[in-house]
């Protein structure tokens, strides 16, 4: 906080990028051949993998299988390396356990779970950079994933992270950002209705501006929305021809 | 243990319930339940009762050293324990999806928000500093869990006064409190959390769920703010969809509830310090009430029953009395029989029931008849009954004839409360057994 201007008089934040711009996004899909549906995607610096499994028998125990719909079951976890400093805990600490709640929340109101009675269907997820945004990275691989595993889902579930900063309201916290301590909003929104899966927002915001944040974040989701479309369509349209349909 | 799992009536009654606004505390839509804020002997320790949800909170403090990257910052713990003496179903050790929940969303809550100036525990820089622990403890669990935590966290935290110390150069001198008096810590704000229930696919909203309503929710949002409407935090969880002017109505009602909260809490706080200052008794033990009912006090309750009587009486003189039952049973072949035939569904007197019943306990044996489409799972009831009622034999059959157990001669129906309940009970079973008799005659 001290000495760092996130946004500057002329506008730009400390990447470089205006208010509402967000970072780059580059994503693939079937990245591996093993898993039923794989993705991995690059917001910026923040580098993201998620690998799906199923649907498929309830491994473990068969009590907690649903009679009526399919369980999904998330894991969320950092890779060591992913942080400036080494992470003694990839997994199991509190904010990878809470990480994962909120992803497994986020997917269950998004795939149609009641065609897969007592299934299962394993998201997994992999922070291989960590530079803010990190929930956000994770949803949109996961939905990559997802479609690409070829389970139905009601629309895609598009992520993205806000900001406020000097009434103004930025898309897309990078980690400086993120650090600085000021108000940030992690929104999963369903794009064509409007729906928001999950609502999550820490720090201080004054009531009066959460409208506002709300409402860029939503834009940003939207915007997150067309470029994995597009990813998802030329992903589709390779795989066809490579088939030689 | 396992939690005991909810009743499909009991669900669909709490739902029908919500769909007509109504509550099983007798409670609007956006009320709180009382909540009652009482203090310990030592400063930092108190309780929180809201309804019966109880919460126990104590703060305590540590010279340590400070984190390598924030040398001048003091350290803030807080965790919440789920005590199995809260809920059966909370297991001692096993850390479970609800506990990091609760406890992650305390944390945010409460430190991301800085609403404890951490500065100002700094003793010497990059040597020592203050590390203040808050310890929740879930006494009674019914409902949210989460609005009792963090206000009962907050509450102790302005109640808690920490040692007094002085540095002199190098030197630092820990007084104890005899020495001089204790310190109270600076606290920029108070957050506390508002929890809302959505049902029906966010249709409806509660604030304040009980532990029924929490049973039957589609999820949950969590709202954290204070009383300058700041909001420190917000969760939605439950996998409920939730758009964006339901948000926003939601951080209305919050800054709201939120002011009425704190000024509880103040007035709270207020009275300890006067009774502290005046010598008077103080701690909990004067603070737990007599929960007996005596002459002069009873806990009011909050649904009203005024003129609940004349209610009742209303529907029962309005109410047409069961109709009567002609009891002519058709005995078709062995194994089975007709009582009634068409759809009306006359739920028997007592007089036919419990011949049925006596009938099906003995006649538990008689074989199933191949020339009917039975299902297998359904009892015969063989009907052979020498009663006061005619009996149509429509097949010679050469079983004995049953012997009835006590048949004892029942008045006919009047409406009186007594004889309500052994109605209800035999004409179920009565019921059922029709149903079974319509279902296998042809």
């Amino acid at each position: 906080m001290a000495g760092l201007e996130l946004l500057s008089d002329e506008g730009y934040r400390v990447d470089g990028r205006r208010a509402g711009e967000l970072r780059k996004v580059r994503a693939r899909m079937g990245v591996f051949a093993q898993a039923d549906g794989s993705a991995y995607i690059e917001q910026g610096n923040t580098k993201a993998l998620a690998v799906v499994y199923g649907p498929h028998e309830m491994r473990g125990s068969r009590s907690k299988a649903l009679h009526d719909r399919a369980l999904v079951n998330c894991q969320y976890s950092m890779a060591t390396f992913s942080t400036g400093e080494r992470k003694r805990r990839p997994h199991g600490d509190r904010k990878s356990s809470e990480m994962t709640l909120h992803l497994k929340q986020t997917f269950e109101a998004a795939i149609l779970t009641q065609l897969y009675p007592r299934s299962q269907i394993d998201i997994y997820v992999q922070i291989l950079q960590a530079d803010g945004g990190n929930y956000c990275a994770c949803v949109n691989a996961a939905t990559l994933a997802t479609i690409d595993a070829g389970i139905p889902m009601r629309d895609y579930v598009c992520a993205s992270s806000a900001g406020f900063i000097e009434d103004t309201p930025l898309a897309d916290l990078n980690y400086v950002e993120e650090a600085a301590g000021g108000p940030q909003v992690a929104l999963a929104l369903l794009p064509k209705s409007d729906q928001i899966a999950l609502l999550e927002m820490n720090s201080r915001l004054h009531e009066d501006h959460l409208e506002q944040v709300i409402e860029a974040a939503s834009k940003a989701c939207k915007d997150v929305y067309a470029v994995l479309d597009q990813v998802v369509r030329d992903h589709v349209h390779e795989v066809t021809t490579l088939l030689g349909e | 243990m396992k939690e005991t799992p909810l009743s499909n009536c009991e669900r669909r009654f709490l739902l029908r319930a919500i769909e007509e606004r109504k509550r099983l505390d007798g409670r609007q839509s956006y009320d709180y339940r009382n909540v009652r804020i009482s203090f310990g002997a030592d400063y930092g320790c108190c309780i929180v009762e809201l309804g019966r949800t109880r919460v126990l909170g104590q703060v305590s403090c540590e010279l340590v050293s400070p984190k390598l990257n924030r040398a001048t910052e003091g350290l803030l713990f807080f965790n919440l324990e789920l005590s199995p003496m809260a809920a059966p179903a909370f297991e001692p050790g096993r850390q479970s999806e609800l506990l990091v929940k609760l406890n992650r969303l305390l944390e945010r809550c409460l430190r991301n928000s800085k609403c404890i100036d951490t500065e100002s525990l700094c003793v010497v820089a990059g040597v020592k500093v203050w590390q203040i622990r808050v310890d929740l403890h879930l006494l009674n669990h019914d409902g949210n869990i989460i609005d009792a935590a963090s206000i009962a966290a907050i509450v102790a935290l302005c109640h808690f006064h920490r040692p007094d110390v002085s540095v002199q150069g190098e030197e630092v001198t820990l007084y104890t409190p005899e020495e001089r008096d204790p310190v109270p810590l600076s606290i920029h704000h108070m957050p506390i959390c508002v929890s809302f229930a959505f049902f029906q696919q966010g249709t409806y909203l509660l604030v304040d769920p009980s532990e029924r309503e929490e049973r039957v929710m589609d999820g949950l949002l969590v709202i954290a703010m204070n009383k300058h409407r700041e909001i420190c935090t917000i969760q939605s969880s439950g996998g409920i969809m939730l758009l964006k002017d339901q948000v926003l109505r939601c951080s209305k009602i919050t800054g709201v509830k939120v002011a009425e909260i704190t000024e509880l809490i103040q007035k709270a706080l207020e009275n300890d310090r006067k009774v502290r200052k005046e010598g008077g008794k103080f701690g909990f033990a004067e603070s737990i009430p007599n929960q007996k009912i005596s002459a002069f006090k009873m806990e009011r309750a909050p649904v009203d029953t005024n003129d609940v009587e004349e209610q009742a009486e209303e529907i029962i003189t309005k109410a047409d009395p069961p109709s009567d039952v002609f009891a002519k049973p058709i005995l078709r072949m062995p194994g089975t029989a007709q009582i009634g035939e068409g759809l009306e569904n006359s739920w028997g007197d007592l007089e036919e029931s419990e011949r049925e019943e006596e009938e099906e306990g003995n006649s538990d044996d008689a074989t199933t008849s191949e020339g009917q489409k039975m299902e297998t799972e359904e009892i015969n009831v063989v009907s052979k009954t020498k009663k006061e009622d005619d009996t149509i034999v429509l097949s010679d059959s050469e079983e004995e004839e049953v012997v009835i157990l006590e048949p004892e001669e029942r008045p006919k129906k009047t409406r009186t409360p007594t004889s309500a309940q052994q109605e209800n009970s035999s004409s179920k079973k009565a019921f059922n057994k029709k149903r079974k008799k319509k279902r296998a005659t042809p």
